[in-house]
């Protein structure tokens, strides 16, 4: 681990990209979204941040953060309690009276400028919660410094639809890394460089662009300052090559969801030596009962198995009577699923009660969403 | 430094060797032993206090107290990180009069009188570290101060023929203890002490102190401390609990204990959220089970990744069992690899091991013709067993095979 990151304050925004899971962040922000059976998505990025020896991280919110101030309490389980920097929580209406609740990325930097400008730290690593992925962003220092960039903005390269390219940002390099090219929602398909929404940038960079962004009203950091400066400043791109999951829809969610089902990226998610960090809940091992048949599934602690399973995830306390039969489905904390009922392709959020004998039928392309608490 | 006064104080007696579980005491003390998938022994003690109410804890550790001291650390994962009391880790030390272990229960106490006196507490309670059972110690307390008791002694009723190898109370019937036996031979009663006493602080205090003058006398509860204040007269009462108990002083009894948890008759829930059980918790992702996975009756913690077969089995975090391993009736504790072919039954393996392929630990009682000869074959913590290897049932693996 190196030495470096102690001079990096971390951002996160927990609220950006709310709206691509409308269904998932109807009572809760990006950040605290369930993922992976136990984990909520602000884990990964915070977890990585801890790993990679950042000791002071800013969580951005907007609204619907009662969830992840639960979820965060005081940065214990990260081990970001601390007596200098640790973990604080930026709720909105910081220090900027004139507007309501910032439109984009710039405001809400606007919103926490003091928390920025208090900092000690020379450089700020900025994250969004929607992106799956165990990184040591030191590594993206270290390039952001050899470049002497003003921005370094971690990509990912893929091939997408028109349909996924609708959330994406992508961008067009020249032959140093430099960004030459920014395309925001482009309405096409292909092969492109998309941005990860992790970025690096010197502290006392990010104060000029705040006050010059602000008075001009503008908000955007992608439009406002990386596709019409990029000539101006040294905005460089970062490529991450390793295996990462972003999050722009139900359907990503759910397919990143079943990609954990995969040894090998269990082990690059989460290996040993950087663990990815959750609140505990004290729940007991799981329980498979006499009659219990489960296969391919991830199941967290706290479950209690006594029908059919595969190809699940199973959160927390999830239940599955006798005789029932789960398939390809994901289950959130505290989930009852009755004797002899019968689902496949179903999400349930927190709290849902499916009772005995009831059918639930999705497909692969529209998995059926039951929200937090329903009784079915 | 100012202290708050607390009402009790909870001094958990957590020095034990626990030599009959040999191999898997070597380098920890009983109390650390891992227990139930994700829990060790002191965390039942631990968390009963807290779910009852008791905020300030004493752990007398003696023997080997590395694992439980890096355990237990600051409290915090049984919200015992208070600013006023909170857990206290109490090791023997050396005063100026002198250096000295804990030569035995009462005197543990004895030697820590400061620290509970800093309290200024009415009542001190007594508990065993090594014990498991869920019980509510606000209620004997206020048992306890109902009877106007100088001492309460918590009892359960044992089967007859197991009453000798207990601490047997006889009482009368308002409850009060008219004659107290420790292993008798012949016991007049099955009431036994479940080692989870309350006793009047000022009262008892005086008992240790002359207990620690008196040359002659054993320094344990049982050897004097309960004979000597049940000869004064003091008022002793038993409190009757009917709830799951049990003393994993045995191999056997440890497995069994792991094993009471699948069956559907024992009531020790520990799924119950209104009494849970907290523990340091690891920092694993979910368990997965494989394609080829079969889990019939156990319990398996985070961390375990699943690709053969197990039945009636207990797994702890971190486990790995890969395909065509057969894991039976077995205990199962952290980060141990089960490679596959490997057979394991009626055994309980302690914490990193690798149990190499084809190898076969343990066998079921009833394949087995001389009955003297089985028992639950134990591997300690970080063994290797290579493969093709035999580990007989009732052996006891403390070194590499």
């Amino acid at each position: 681990m190196a030495i470096m990151s102690t001079n990096m304050l971390g951002l996160i925004f927990a609220n950006l990209h709310d709206e691509n899971i409308p269904d998932l962040t109807k009572n809760r922000t990006m950040g605290s979204v369930p993922f992976g059976a136990r984990y909520r998505l602000i884990d990964f990025p915070l977890s990585n941040m801890v790993n990679s020896g950042i000791t002071s991280v800013g969580v951005i919110t907007k609204g619907n953060y009662q969830s992840l101030l639960d979820h965060l309490g005081s940065g214990d389980e990260w081990d970001l309690s601390r007596k200098t920097g640790g973990l604080q929580l930026l709720p909105p209406y910081g220090n900027d009276r004139r507007r309501g609740l910032y439109r984009g990325r710039m405001e809400a930097l606007h919103s926490v400028q003091n928390y920025i400008s208090n900092s000690n730290a020379e450089y700020v690593l900025m994250t969004d919660c929607n992106v799956i992925v165990n990184m040591d962003y030191n590594h993206i220092l270290e390039y952001h410094i050899e470049k002497d960039a003003d921005i370094t903005i971690v990509y990912g390269y893929g091939n997408y639809t028109r349909e996924q390219m609708l959330t994406k940002t992508a961008f067009g390099f020249d032959a140093d890394g430099r960004i030459n090219d920014v395309l925001i929602y482009p309405d096409k398909e292909g092969e492109f460089n998309t941005t990860m929404n992790m970025y690096i940038l010197k502290r006392d960079f990010i104060l000029e662009l705040i006050t010059e962004t602000a008075c001009r009203n503008l908000y955007s950091f992608e439009a406002d300052v990386v596709q019409h400066r990029h000539k101006e400043f040294k905005i460089y791109g970062y490529k991450y090559n390793g295996y990462y999951e972003q999050i722009d829809g139900i359907l990503s969610y759910f397919a990143a969801s079943m990609a954990m089902m995969s040894y090998e990226r269990r082990q690059v998610l989460f290996p040993r030596r950087r663990p990815i960090y959750t609140k505990v809940r004290d729940d007991a091992p799981a329980k498979y009962g006499l009659e219990s048949e489960v296969t391919n599934s991830l199941i967290a602690d706290g479950c209690v198995i006594d029908g059919k399973v595969e190809n699940c995830v199973l959160f927390r306390g999830a239940k599955i009577g006798k005789g029932a039969l789960v398939k390809n489905c994901i289950l959130m904390q505290d989930t009852l699923i009755g004797d002899k009922c019968e689902m496949n392709y179903v999400i349930t959020d927190k709290n849902v009660k499916v009772g005995g004998y009831r059918s639930l039928f999705g497909t692969e392309d529209y998995p059926v969403f039951v929200g937090k608490g329903a009784s079915v | 430094m100012y202290h708050v006064k607390k009402e009790c104080v909870a001094m958990i007696l957590a020095g034990g060797q626990g030599s009959r579980l040999y191999a898997l005491t070597q380098d920890m003390a009983k109390p650390a032993v891992p227990y139930g998938g994700k829990y060790r022994l002191i965390d039942f003690p631990l968390s009963n206090c807290v779910n009852s109410g008791f905020d300030t804890v004493g752990i007398l550790t003696q023997y080997l107290p590395l694992v439980l001291n890096e355990y237990i650390g600051n409290g915090h994962p049984w919200g015992l990180d208070r600013v006023h009391g909170g857990v206290h880790a109490l090791a023997p030390y050396e005063s100026s009069g002198g250096k000295s272990w804990y030569t035995g229960t009462a005197n543990a106490i004895y030697q820590n009188i400061s620290f509970i006196d800093r309290y200024q507490p009415d009542y001190v309670a007594i508990l065993a570290g090594d014990h498991i059972y869920k019980m509510d110690y606000s209620k004997m307390l206020d048992y306890h101060k109902r009877q106007n008791a100088d001492a309460t002694i918590a009892v359960l009723e044992v089967p007859w023929e197991e009453a000798s190898r207990f601490g047997i109370m006889t009482a009368d019937e308002n409850g009060v203890i008219t004659e107290f036996a420790e292993k008798p031979a012949e016991p007049k009663s099955n009431l036994a002490s479940m080692g989870v006493y309350i006793y009047s602080w000022q009262t008892l205090k005086r008992y240790l102190v002359a207990n620690e003058n008196d040359k002659d006398a054993k320094k344990d509860f049982g050897g004097n401390i309960i004979p000597d204040m049940l000869k004064d007269g003091c008022k002793m009462v038993a409190y009757h609990f009917d709830g799951y108990w049990k003393d994993v002083g045995t191999i056997d009894s440890l497995w069994e204990a792991n094993m009471d948890l699948l069956n559907p008759n024992i009531p020790l829930d520990l799924h119950d959220p209104n009494w849970r059980i907290y523990s340091r918790n690891p920092v694993m992702p979910p368990h997965y089970a494989g394609d080829a996975s079969f889990i019939e009756n156990s319990l398996v913690a985070e961390g375990c990744n699943i690709e053969g077969r197990v039945d009636f089995s207990i797994l702890f975090a971190g486990v790995k069992i890969e395909k065509g391993a057969i894991v039976r009736d077995s205990i199962i504790m952290p980060n141990t690899t089960v490679k596959s072919g490997a057979v394991i039954e009626y055994s309980i393996i302690g914490e990193d091991c690798v149990i190499g392929e084809r190898v076969h630990v343990g066998e079921r009682p009833e394949s087995i013709a001389d009955k003297e000869s089985w028992g639950v074959a134990v591997i300690g913590h970080q063994i290797n067993v290579s493969e093709g290897a035999r580990i007989k049932p009732k052996a006891m693996v403390s070194e590499n095979q």
